[in-house]
């Protein structure tokens, strides 16, 4: 997909000023914060729990190799095949190539972050299969011909009315006259649909919540049941997962998994948990013929040992956008690539490029709301600054910045200075307002005045006062 | 005159795992803060004035600018430490450091140590800092044991959680308590844990998203009919009141310390001026 990340600033504009997007991500700001709220009140050992969790994805990452290697061994014991891909490009064509093995004509899939890293879909399509989203944000999103726009609720920044008039525009074999005003009859509608595409197809490609290394496991966490349909239907089932998704054992997932739903949706548990151990044995009375697990680097094995490596914890609960304040004012698009938010922030420059993807590290009040809630105890505002730092070694920063902060940093290390520039400045400042107390206006103060008054200083700095008292005090 | 106050263990989750104590007569380093210095100096005024009346000795080193955000959250890191090493040679003497801010107390508290963590000349001295530096509320609150305000303030109150002080220093019922105990009625505002879009150079190097958070954060505290906004931190309380002040919305915006000293003879910093009973 085409990366927009450079000009977020005006994707963030456009997205202010749409109206249609401002009434869809008020939802966000509502439903998802008071529900997790309400699920971990209950659970006293939840904030125990996401210490755990953080530990067992930090040995994971020690012993990487060890547990990867461990994995594909499972794997290929259970009768399936791990393919190692290091970038974008080998994902698809390994992906490609299992399904023109077959002949696949039709190809649904679950849903799957990771299939949008490597522009899965559209490569697919090129190829001439035909490809079937089946999550139903998923199958939205493709109808309208967009991307997601969170990473767990894809179709978020979509309003009902809206996806009302995309079915009546697709699904233009249906009775016009037909009442979807409940959004059940849209779940409805979009089931009966979905149903044949799933009997149908040759090819079903799942992502991965997390990797078993102790069995070749994979698991998909999901509450409509289409990624089970997904991977059991059709002949060949292909997972498509990134190399952090790993967990060592059956035990330690079950701790990640008790902080992933609340911190998701707010449910103590999602309603499918779905674990894959390679295609169907003889025993079996249903299952995939075939099954492939294609692993991605794409850049991630490579902030391993680095400030960033933390980020690596990260089980795409989606937490940290669902609780930040510029996530809500601007939705998951404006972030211009696949993943938004604070976590997007921080993975987006990892993988596409600082020069890339530089603005989203700086669009960040540094709240720290997204890592109070950071099931894994990611350390996001750190991180972010660290991007920052990346670019600022690098020149990378607007010389305007870079300007602005070098005369001010002269003054600041030179206290006698500082404090003589200061006296002026608030001087200046008070008699500039005429004494009604603020500014409407300021040379170079445009960012700040252009949407708000300056409060003017009350006239002589602190410094200055306090030495006159003192000075009093003596005398 | 001061009073006679004891070193007591806090009751509170303060800012402190191990509180180290306070008694009468210690010496207590005022760390302005560059927006307070330049801007507002009243509410030094209110700082010293509120650490004097729990026995605190106070001085302000002349040798203080800034606690170095601008350039530490700018990735200017080289900067950054500079900074933090004229803050604690400066300050380092003092038997506490009181900053009339959560962001700026943050950075001394939680960020010099981190900045300074590899150079084994500065790293204990970062970390020697840290453990007596306080947000003035929280000092005031739990490290002195202070309880009951003596002023009195009638009207009603809206307070905004900055984000630093609430998620870094743990700053939330300390200033809530003390206003209650001066008589104030607090009105809750609709998410007053969310950032009102400050952010330090954000508010001005993003100043399209900064007005669509400070306008949810204007209408939110609007929604209370609050006579009064209070917070701890300067910088978030200068972007509401301009903002407020832009929107036309009648509310007097005052730092938490003014209140708590009985000093609002200074205008607001927003807001028509209302004589409150016995504020002085």
């Amino acid at each position: 997909m085409e990366i927009t990340s450079p000009s977020f600033k005006d994707n963030a504009r456009q997205a202010m000023a749409d109206a249609d997007l401002q009434r869809a991500l008020g939802n966000v700001e509502k439903g998802f914060i008071e529900k997790r709220a309400k699920v971990v009140a209950k659970l006293p050992e939840f904030e125990d729990l996401r210490d755990s969790a953080r530990d067992i994805k930090n040995h994971t990452l020690a012993h990487l190799d060890l547990y990867l290697e461990h994995y594909e061994k499972k794997v290929t014991e259970a009768g399936g095949k791990v393919h190692w891909a290091a970038d974008a490009e080998e994902a698809r064509k390994a992906i490609l190539d299992i399904c023109k093995s077959v002949g696949a004509k039709r190809v649904t899939k679950g849903k799957s972050m990771i299939s949008e890293e490597i522009a899965l879909n559209a490569a697919m399509e090129a190829s001439g299969m035909e490809v079937v989203e089946t999550d139903l944000g998923e199958y939205i999103i493709q109808l309208r011909g967009e991307h997601p726009s969170h990473i767990i609720a894809p179709a978020v920044h979509v309003n009902k009315d809206q996806v009302e008039a995309d079915f009546r525009r697709v699904h233009s074999q249906l009775p016009p006259e037909r009442n979807l005003d409940a959004p059940e009859s849209l779940l409805a509608e979009a089931r009966g649909i979905l149903r044949e595409k799933f009997l149908s197809a040759d090819v079903g490609i799942t992502g991965a919540n997390f990797l078993i290394a102790e069995t070749g496991t994979s698991i998909i966490v999901t509450n409509e049941g289409n990624g089970d349909l997904t991977q059991i239907l059709p002949r060949i089932h292909i997972v498509i997962a990134s190399l952090e998704k790993i967990v060592p054992t059956l035990e330690d997932v079950s701790q990640i998994l008790r902080v992933l739903a609340r911190s998701a949706t707010g449910q103590e548990f999602s309603v499918y948990t779905t674990l894959s151990t390679g295609p169907k044995r003889a025993e079996d009375p249903d299952g995939p013929e075939e099954y492939h697990v294609v692993l991605l680097d794409n850049g991630r094995s490579s902030m391993i040992g680095t400030e960033f490596q933390d980020m690596l914890r990260c089980i795409r609960c989606g937490a940290c956008m669902n609780h930040c304040p510029v996530y809500h004012a601007v939705g998951g698009h404006a972030y211009g690539w696949v993943y938004p938010g604070p976590m997007g922030s921080v993975l987006t420059p990892s993988l596409i490029g600082v020069e890339k993807g530089g603005q989203l590290p700086n669009a960040s009040t540094f709240c720290g709301r997204c890592e109070s809630v950071c099931p894994m105890r990611i350390p996001l505002p750190k991180m972010m600054r660290h991007w920052r730092e990346r670019e600022f070694e690098r020149h990378l920063s607007p010389s305007a910045v870079r300007w602005g902060l070098g005369a001010w940093a002269y003054a600041a290390k030179r206290p006698k200075f500082y404090q003589l520039v200061t006296r002026i400045g608030a001087l200046a400042l008070n008699l500039a307002s005429r004494n009604k107390g603020a500014l409407r206006w300021w040379p170079l103060a445009g960012g700040w005045t252009k949407y708000r008054d300056l409060p003017a200083p009350q006239g002589k700095t602190f410094q200055q006062m306090w030495a006159d008292k003192q000075k009093g005090a003596r005398s | 005159m001061a009073k006679r106050t004891r070193a007591t263990k806090s009751k509170t989750q303060g800012d402190d795992e191990t509180p180290i104590g306070f008694k009468t007569g210690d010496s207590v380093a005022l760390f302005v803060t560059c927006l307070v210095d330049m801007f507002r100096p009243s509410v030094g005024f209110a700082a010293v004035k509120l650490v004097e009346s729990r026995g605190g000795e106070v001085a302000v080193p002349r040798a203080q600018t800034c606690c170095g955000q601008p350039a530490f959250n700018s990735g200017d890191r080289d900067t950054a430490r500079d900074i933090a090493k004229q803050v604690i040679a400066a300050f380092e003497r003092y038997d506490h450091v009181v900053v009339p801010s959560g962001s700026c107390g943050g950075m001394i508290k939680k960020h010099y140590p981190e900045l300074l963590a590899d150079d084994p000349q500065w790293a204990p001295r970062a970390d020697a800092l840290s453990a007596k530096t306080h947000e003035l509320v929280s000092f005031l609150y739990d490290v002195t044991g202070m309880t009951e305000c003596h002023e009195t303030f009638e009207g009603s109150v809206t307070y905004h959680d900055s984000c630093s002080g609430l998620r870094e220093l743990a700053i939330k019922r300390q200033p809530r308590r003390l206003l209650e105990s001066a008589g104030v009625n607090i009105v809750e505002m609709k998410d007053s844990e969310v950032c009102c879009g400050f952010g330090g150079t954000f508010c001005v190097k993003y100043p399209d998203i900064s007005n669509t958070m400070v306008g949810k954060k204007t209408g939110n505290i609007a929604a209370t009919g609050a006579g009064t906004l209070l917070a701890g931190d300067l910088g978030c309380l200068m972007n509401m009141a301009g903002k407020l002040r832009r929107e036309g919305i009648d509310i007097e915006v005052r730092h938490v310390a003014e209140i708590l000293a009985g000093m609002t003879d200074e205008p607001p910093i927003a807001g028509s001026h209302e004589d409150h009973d016995g504020g002085l």
